[in-house]
């Protein structure tokens, strides 16, 4: 990629999601994050220093691409089931960004479970779904510039999107959560913020 | 007339303020100078330095295996596991190092390679070139576009977060709709 092209390739949006997330995380204390996309030293900050979170970086991209490169996209789902060492409820938020949109169902099905299984009462889970599958083996890194506002920028990557997932299908993958907010852009992008109940 | 007067250089040699329980040393390449110098952190030494002390470092054909520790800033481009200790000062891991050890300083600076859990007093810094595979303790922490890390990262802020009571609501989105009939809150 290019210097044009990577700049052409940044673009800043609103995010109404992720202020509702942000407010979900500001109640709580010391709070334990886990962002599923590549680290950006920035976002680190904004968490760590000024919202006081604990972050769990764990870049699921890149495990994707090592699976692509390995040609054991098959045993995904079977490595996604063991991938995280966190304990249950143990953690207030994940950040998911559009990894779903890469993964196949079998894969999705898994990370899913285990991000439900993994969050804490009152939980939070950030996601966004894409309303087309792009050919285009590029991801994108989220690099958050406010409260309000995300700045993508697209990277190479081994992977393309998949299948576009309907609403239903979202909300079956994370059945044991309930919808925070959902917002539809103009892109066709679906930004999605889950929370998970608390027990009773 | 003038004595002439030697340039300071790095030296390879664990220094005497340097304790180790293990070195071997490689014969397949002599120790280069480090290509970070361990004072390129932004730091305030407490106390002032001869002019022509030498930084410490550690070659990038010298294996450790066990406890290092100092009281001195160190740079280190050679192999090193076990755990590093040095409390007061900057640990500066080179482009050639590998670590894999618990470490512990003041400020620690990542061009190399490091498995591990790192935690520093004042500032974790991995730059560009870094990749650390562990969990992180620190004030602070900066890590570099095109950087490898996995791990956790804890800066154990005690003072309230500054966000928290100052949030912004975010503008209305270019559009907005209900999932499946369920509430959309804004």
């Amino acid at each position: 990629m290019n210097a044009g092209a990577t700049a052409a390739a940044e673009t800043v949006r609103s995010s109404k999601t992720l202020a509702q997330f942000l407010s979900l995380l500001f109640s709580r204390r010391s709070a334990e994050l886990v962002d599923l996309g590549p680290v950006i030293g920035s976002n680190i900050a904004f968490f760590g220093e000024r919202i006081g979170c604990k972050i769990h970086v764990e870049d699921l991209y890149a495990d994707l691409d090592r699976h692509v490169r390995e040609d054991a996209l098959d045993e995904l789902p079977k490595f996604l089931g063991r991938r995280f060492a966190l304990p249950d409820a143990s953690v207030d938020a994940v950040l998911c960004w559009d990894v779903f949109d890469y993964l196949a169902p079998a894969a999705a099905g898994v990370l899913a479970g285990e991000l439900t299984r993994m969050l804490g009462p009152d939980g939070a889970l950030l996601g966004f779904f894409s309303g087309d599958g792009a050919d285009d083996r590029v991801y994108t890194k989220y690099v958050i510039e406010d409260e309000s506002h995300l700045r993508g920028r697209l990277y190479a990557g081994a992977c393309c999107r998949g299948r576009v997932l309907q609403n239903r299908e979202i909300t079956d993958l994370f059945a044991g959560l309930e919808l925070f907010g959902s917002v539809l852009l103009k892109s066709g992008v679906r930004e999605v913020v889950f929370r998970k109940p608390k027990e009773k | 007339m003038w004595k002439k007067e030697e340039p300071a250089r790095p030296s390879s040699v664990t220094p005497s303020s340097i304790t180790t329980s293990s070195v071997t040393t490689s014969t397949e390449a002599p120790a280069p100078a480090p290509l970070m110098s361990p004072g390129s952190f932004d730091q305030r030494r407490e106390e002032p330095r001869p002019m022509h002390e030498e930084a410490a470092s550690i070659g990038k054909s010298i294996i450790i295996n066990g406890e290092l520790s100092g009281s001195e800033d160190l740079t280190i481009e050679g192999r090193v596991d076990g755990k590093i200790e040095l409390r007061n000062h900057v640990l500066t891991i080179g482009v050639n190092g590998r670590i894999t050890a618990q470490v512990t300083a003041k400020a620690i600076v990542v061009f190399g390679h490091v498995t591990g859990n790192l935690t520093a007093t004042e500032k974790v810094d991995i730059r560009e070139s870094g990749s650390v595979e562990g969990d992180i303790v620190a004030p602070r922490v900066a890590i570099a576009d095109g950087s490898h890390f996995r791990g956790s990262i804890d800066m154990q802020r005690k003072e309230a977060p500054i966000l928290r009571d100052s949030m912004v609501m975010a503008p209305e989105p270019e559009s907005r709709s209900s999932m499946a009939g369920e509430l959309v809150r804004v």
